[in-house]
């Protein structure tokens, strides 16, 4: 996964003549992303997705659950513009219910990773010593778990609610990144101005916060990107194996689940929901790839 | 070296512990349980239900029960399953060698796809065959392998019909050529996902290499362009690889209960989805344990051979 790194377009070497003095870091960032052309693309398709999904009870044109008991199984029409489902449900509306649901449990679960993964990666590489051993110890036992196989047992256990399949992907996603924070910690507190702020009197957590975590933005920005992607395929694939979100709640997944008992009567059913899912993901791993090279400071452009 | 080896593996003890106390921990909390099946029975006196628990050892505390468990694993005695009533060694071992057999062919696939690929994609930088494996890369990372593997189905086995949908075998087929035929769809689908990562990864390592002094001089030479490539550049950008593999490996195996429930796979996955409905504790406990063991030594194995292949790194 790490070290797919995708090189700078020649195109866009010309930006590296520019003159950067008096624009902040933010705006060079935001300058060099506004070239990435896939970037900018997975930006304006995840935004479509996720208005479709937030406006969902506007402009849907039925209810979730509404069922047209005389058009099962029906092919596109003008009543149903992608058709409807093995229980008479509207595909469009159920696509566009279905993304409030695998955006949101995506984004908040990469949100909880990334705020376990700081939390983490910060102690251990600030303190060092047993605390860092301790916890690198803990990072190495979380990372031989099969996940997969542990998450299903879990589910058997608590009900598989929306926030307990947050909860979990967020809990067995941190590692990577705390790794990651840990290393760039650790080799940034021996730096001056981290005396100098202990020199002035700043608490341990003052500089944590204030002057080391602003130098790690740039990795927890891409990896909370990387890890929303990741999560809407796990929180899909739990759909599918029967362990996720409940049935009866449209995700993208479920949807998928469903229409795979039917596929072979009605191939077009897991279409739709399929394919707006590898869209929103795409365009995540877009934003991710462009993100990482706009704030990639070794990046020549 | 020896040092070294020794050190990781005494490392790995106490990651495994953890990881059986945890599980097992878990399965003490999770409903049901052996005796559930026989409490259910309203015609079970309150003794006969006693006597059960006892015969399983279940009126032990969880830690006396976990010690037991643990003496048990290490004769290689994974305990008796609730359901088959047989030792789940020997169901573990039964199915093991599909899941090798799925897991074999698609990590094979993978290695010779992605390499093929990486390869092509870095020596032509930039060229529409380039374009084509990133765009190829991105989709299939996006892709949910279940959703992935039902396209397979749809579009060769029921729109196509020529490859079958399910299972290692027809029905009374036993033939190397039959198991191949119902090979290729899940192992394709098992690959996919490595087959978009790995070949993006060869690529930028083997552009990373291509412009190191060494290759310069070697081209300066007279080297064949071929040789320079595969002898020279080549060998140094796997080096990095052979570690990503020797990770993923592990992984695919328990990425295999996906690909093996698409596709009825009788494989160890599709033992562990099942005994997840059956409440199957010590058959969950013992695919969980050796399955952990199995990524530790997956790691472990990567960073020896990178130790191995790359004399500049040295170990204790």
């Amino acid at each position: 996964m790490e070290g797919t790194r995708i090189e700078s377009r020649p195109s866009a070497r010309a930006f590296a003549g520019r003159d950067r003095a008096g624009r902040s870091h933010a705006r060079i960032a935001w300058e060099r992303f506004r070239r990435h052309r896939l970037a900018m693309l997975g930006l304006v398709l995840l935004g479509l997705l996720t208005l479709m999904a937030v406006a969902a009870p506007v402009i849907a044109p039925y209810g979730p659950d509404e069922q047209d008991l005389f058009n099962i199984t029906a092919p596109p029409s003008r009543a149903h513009w992608l058709g409807t489902d093995e229980l008479g449900r509207d595909v469009l509306t159920r696509v566009m219910y279905g993304g409030r649901v695998s955006l949101a449990v995506g984004l908040a679960a990469a949100l909880i990773s990334s705020l376990l993964g700081v939390v983490v990666g910060a102690v251990a590489g600030f303190y060092g010593g047993w605390v860092d051993a301790a916890l690198m110890r803990f990072i190495d036992l979380m990372l031989a778990f099969p996940a997969l196989f542990f998450l299903l047992v879990l589910f058997t256990i608590v009900p598989a609610s929306v926030a307990n399949v947050v909860l979990f992907l967020g809990l067995f996603g941190w590692m990577w990144l705390a790794r990651v924070i840990r290393g760039e910690i650790l080799a940034l507190k021996e730096l001056e101005f981290i005396d100098a702020a202990r020199a002035i009197g700043a608490s341990s957590g003052r500089i944590i916060v204030q002057h080391l975590l602003p130098n790690v933005v740039a990795a927890i920005i891409v990896s909370t990107t990387l890890s929303m992607a990741y999560n809407m395929i796990a929180e899909a694939t739990l759909d599918f194996l029967g362990f996720g979100v409940p049935p009866n709640v449209p995700t993208w997944g479920n949807m998928l689940t469903g229409a795979a008992n039917y596929y072979i009567q009605v191939p077009l059913l897991p279409v739709a929901p399929g394919a707006v899912l590898v869209l929103a993901i795409l365009a995540v791993n877009f934003i991710g790839d462009g993100l990482r090279d706009a704030l990639d400071p070794f990046t020549e452009w | 070296m020896l040092r070294y080896t020794a050190q990781r593996l005494l490392g790995a003890i106490p990651l495994i512990l953890g990881i059986s106390v945890i599980s097992f921990v878990f399965m003490q909390l999770a409903p049901g349980g052996p005796d559930a099946m026989f409490a259910r029975n309203g015609r079970m006196s309150d003794e006969q239900l006693a006597a059960i628990r006892r015969n399983m050892g279940l009126d032990k505390p969880v830690p006396v029960q976990y010690l037991h468990w643990l003496k048990n694993l290490l004769r290689g005695d994974l305990g008796t399953s609730y359901v088959q009533n047989r030792p789940v060694t020997r169901i573990i071992l039964e199915r093991l060698p599909n899941t090798l057999i799925l897991v074999g062919a698609g990590l094979g696939l993978a290695l010779v796809l992605a390499l093929a690929f990486g390869v092509l994609a870095a020596v032509r930088q930039y060229s529409l065959f380039d374009h084509a494996v990133n765009a190829v890369a991105f989709f299939g990372l996006a892709m949910p392998v279940f959703w992935f593997g039902l396209m397979l189905q749809l579009f060769f086995g029921v729109r196509l019909g020529v490859l079958p949908t399910a299972g290692m075998h027809a029905t009374g087929e036993t033939g190397a050529l039959d198991l191949l035929k119902h090979l290729v769809l899940p192992a394709f689908t098992l690959g996919i996902g490595s087959i978009a990562g790995w070949s993006r990864y060869v690529r930028s390592s083997l552009l990373e290499v291509i412009h190191k002094d060494y290759i310069r001089t070697a081209r300066a030479k007279g080297v064949r362009e071929r040789v320079v490539l595969l002898r020279h550049a080549l060998r140094n950008a796997l080096i990095p690889f052979v570690t990503v593999v020797g990770i993923d490996i592990p992984l695919y195996a328990v990425g295999a209960v996906v690909t093996e429930t698409v596709f009825a796979w009788p494989g160890m996955g599709r033992l562990f989805y099942d005994s997840l409905a059956a409440r199957d504790y010590p058959v969950q406990m013992g695919i969980l344990v050796l399955s952990a063991f199995a990524i530790i030594l997956g790691n472990l194995v990567a960073d020896l051979l990178y130790a191995i292949l790359d004399p500049r790194i040295k170990y204790g």
